[in-house]
């Protein structure tokens, strides 16, 4: 677009990556040039490193603990509070979706879906517990009860369709249950998910919590699978990754939960209870009666 | 073997347990041992394949008791065959049908259970008040409780539904063999799933007469399968196409190894792996009974148990006390013959455990912290080791990082309460902990700190079938009893 006397260059936006709630280039300085559904150079995103995702495991690692001592009502709030700005802001998610080769109708459903979702585990915060926990009847004079508790820091690698969709699902019962997350966004459309980050910025999600990169899997896939301070992932993805994956989980024995990427990410179904009880441990606790 | 007089002057501040000679009291009740075990497959004892057999001893003296039968990749076939085969009818069974089934397991298991408990002993080593009180009666209440569930699984997984897996395959370890396999075939029954199980090489005779028993249940054949054999017929079952799930309970590193096997599949797993739990003491701690609970935690079983209390992290102040009583206390341990009721600890489990237990403790007199053991002497044959207790150890030495599985307990001292909780969670294990404290709020900042799926405050080493057991980090995942470990046997809809 070459400026006229009329028209205004327009101010573009340099993508940054959100880690540690400070929008960063990748340490390496390298990027990706994407381009949008129209073939028009878009922007050159962060092409983030083992080494940057090494940061952002570090990052969440710091957040854990405050984000697992929060009460379960605060987080819920925390998590409507997200919904209420990307609601507000939804018309920019769907715009970059589109620019990038969604059908309007589809996006726009995509983008109300991911906020019912996030109002959906705003609202299993406070109550997962009940369920999923127990007092147990022990035949001894003790008390006996199960609690669950956060696993810690969880790799989140987002599918290529639905992207945004698909990423909000994933990171939403993670950090509902008093997780941490760093996530890969999709490769092939990674924008919006740095949209989200600055979504997240603006929210009382405290920095460090979710935690996007964005770059190519082949590269980073192989170091989510064997960080040692991920305790889980939490993957859409198949075949050869799922396995590298696997063999690096069972290194520092990682808990893996896998979405097929063909995942009804539209449908209720696809939200509930099942995803938090897979990103929670169970603790159990004995104390003599009596006396 | 009744523990030798010795002077009381060498015992300075022992009050008694040196005034009177124990005399023997073995357990005489008669095992019913057959001198060879054949593979369990569809209902029906039968011969290995290859017609390769192996020998299972008594570990309290060497002693021969039975040859048991080395399964193959096509005697794994065969168990797979006949697991797949009664899969069908058993999970179509109404749940109220299959229930009784399981109830009767645990009644006729009840009524044999001094049997039972003989021959565990003599397989395994363990003192006979150990497997006459807690192995066997156990096994027999996970039965009992599983029972209870199979007509009541909607109520397991709230909003969902449940579904059983179909064909599962077991793995399980030698320290509690008739209890671990309780653990593994009472929830995969109850839920109406089928089972091929691998005991442990040292200890595969109960597995064996309770097959008899579930022949008398009338048990549908090919429902329940057991294959015996070391680690090779051991990945076979884990690694079999037909599996729909897989669950281990052994060390860490086997563990491992199966997950890297499995890695190109999409098989859930359990995983309940080793341990290296931290036992608390802080000052206001009632002394008498938390040195009991340490004894317990880290003697129960000749320490063979992955969530035994191996390290022992004393509050400054007490610390003294709590090491002087405890030396008093082990020093009125009885080693000796399993089969003597008035045993504390029995044989160490095989030869190649012993070697592993003997390794790490000169490894541990080598870097450099103090060992004690009590004056104490062990039968000239069979494989044996002393109630050994080390102090002045650091968090870097390896008997403080590295899974003994025997009677060695660790001692390191703490300062604080942040201190105790980082000195506790720096391990790569996660399975128990326990706390001695009179102070309740401090039990429940502990418990919510310590990164272990069980945490025993004032008490140690407690189990029971409701209640999930398993472990943080890698000492596995999934869980083992309650509702919570009945899901991890079911396909969620």
């Amino acid at each position: 677009m070459t400026p006229t006397a009329k028209s205004r260059l327009p101010v573009t936006k340099t993508p940054k990556v959100y880690i540690g709630g400070a929008f960063v280039r990748s340490e390496s300085s390298r990027t990706f040039k994407i381009s949008g559904a129209d073939g028009a150079f878009f922007a050159n995103i962060p092409q983030c490193t083992r080494k940057d995702l090494r940061n952002a495991v570090e990052a969440a690692a710091k957040a854990g603990p405050g984000w697992a001592r929060r009460t379960p009502y605060n987080r819920a709030q925390i998590l409507y509070r997200l919904a209420e700005m990307i609601e507000a802001r939804s018309g920019e998610l769907v715009d970059s979706l589109v620019l990038f080769g969604a059908r309007r109708p589809d996006a726009a459903r995509g983008m109300s879906v991911a906020v019912d979702r996030l109002i959906h585990y705003a609202g299993w915060a406070d109550k997962y517990e009940q369920l999923l926990g127990s007092v147990n009847p022990v035949a001894s004079p003790h008390f006996n009860f199960t609690v669950t508790e956060p696993m810690g820091v969880v790799g989140v690698i987002a599918p290529d369709s639905p992207p945004l969709l698909g990423l909000i699902s994933m990171i939403a019962p993670v950090i509902a249950c008093g997780n941490t997350v760093v996530a890969l966004a999709s490769e092939k459309v990674p924008y919006p998910a740095i949209l989200l980050g600055e979504m997240l910025a603006t929210s009382d999600l405290p920095g460090g919590v979710v935690n996007i990169l964005t770059g190519f899997r082949r590269e980073l896939v192989p170091t989510f699978a064997t960080h040692a301070h991920i305790r889980a992932i939490y993957a859409s993805v198949a075949g050869d990754e799922r396995k590298t994956l696997r063999l690096g989980a069972a290194e520092s024995v990682k808990r893996v939960r896998f979405t097929d990427g063909r995942s009804e990410w539209f449908e209720a179904s696809a939200q509930g209870l099942g995803a938090i009880r897979d990103f929670v441990e169970l603790k159990t606790t004995w104390h003599p009666i009596g006396s | 073997m009744p523990a030798r007089k010795t002077t009381g002057a060498r015992r300075a501040g022992l009050i008694f347990g040196d005034l009177w000679e124990f005399d023997p009291a073995p357990e005489t009740a008669d095992p019913k041992l057959k001198a060879r075990y054949d593979l369990f497959i569809g209902g029906k004892f039968v011969r290995p394949r290859s017609g390769k057999y192996f020998d299972s001893i008594n570990p309290a003296n060497e002693a021969k008791l039975a040859e048991i039968a080395l399964a193959g990749p096509s005697d794994v076939d065969d168990a797979y065959r006949a697991a797949a085969k009664a899969f069908g009818p058993w999970a179509r069974l109404p749940g109220a049908e299959r229930g009784k089934y399981l109830f009767r397991i645990a009644r006729l298991l009840q009524d044999r259970a001094r049997e039972f408990a003989v021959a565990e002993t003599m397989d395994g080593g363990k003192p006979i008040k150990e497997s006459r009180d807690f192995d066997v009666p156990m096994a027999a209440a996970h039965f009992f409780y599983h029972a209870g569930w199979a007509d009541k699984l909607e109520y397991v997984a709230p909003g969902g539904s449940v579904a059983p897996l179909g064909v599962v395959g077991q793995v399980i370890p030698w320290n509690f063999p008739l209890l671990m396999l309780a653990w593994k075939l009472a929830p995969a029954l109850a839920m109406g799933n089928c089972v091929v199980l691998k005991p442990a090489e040292t200890t595969s005779i109960t597995a064996l007469k309770l097959a008899e028993l579930l022949q008398d249940a009338g048990l549908p054949p090919g429902v329940v399968n057991f294959v015996t054999g070391a680690g090779e017929t051991g990945a076979l079952v884990m690694g079999h196409p037909s599996a729909a799930k897989v669950a281990f309970t052994g060390s860490t590193e086997v563990g491992k190894a199966i997950m890297r096997q499995l890695a190109g599949t999409d098989r859930k797993m359990t995983m309940e792996l080793g341990g290296k739990a931290a036992n608390i003491v802080f000052d206001d701690a009632p002394i008498d009974q938390a040195v009991e609970g340490i004894v317990n935690g880290i003697f129960f079983n000749q320490g063979h148990v992955c969530c035994a209390g191996s390290r022992l992290l004393v509050h400054e102040p007490v610390a003294e006390r709590v090491i002087t009583r405890l030396k008093n206390r082990i020093r009125v341990l009885r080693v000796g013959d399993p089969l003597d009721k008035n045993t504390d600890l029995g044989a160490i489990n095989s030869r190649a455990q012993l070697a592993t237990i003997r390794r790490l403790v000169a490894s541990g007199v080598r870097e450099g912290a103090t060992m004690f053991q009590p004056p104490c002497v062990l039968p000239k044959k069979g494989f044996y080791f002393p109630p050994t207790l080390f102090t002045g150890v650091t968090q870097s030495h390896r008997i403080a990082r590295e899974e003994i599985f025997g009677p060695v307990l660790s001692v390191l001292t703490f300062r604080t309460v942040d201190e105790a909780i980082e000195k506790a969670n720096n391990t790569p294990y996660g399975l128990s902990a326990g706390v001695w404290t009179d102070k309740g709020s401090r039990i429940l900042r502990m418990s919510t700190e310590l990164k272990a799926g069980v945490v025993w405050a004032n008490t140690f080493n407690r189990f029971d079938p409701s209640s999930p057991f398993g472990g943080y980090k890698e000492s596995g995942f999934g869980r083992e009893g309650g509702r919570q470990g009945l899901l991890d046997y079911a396909k969620l809809a």
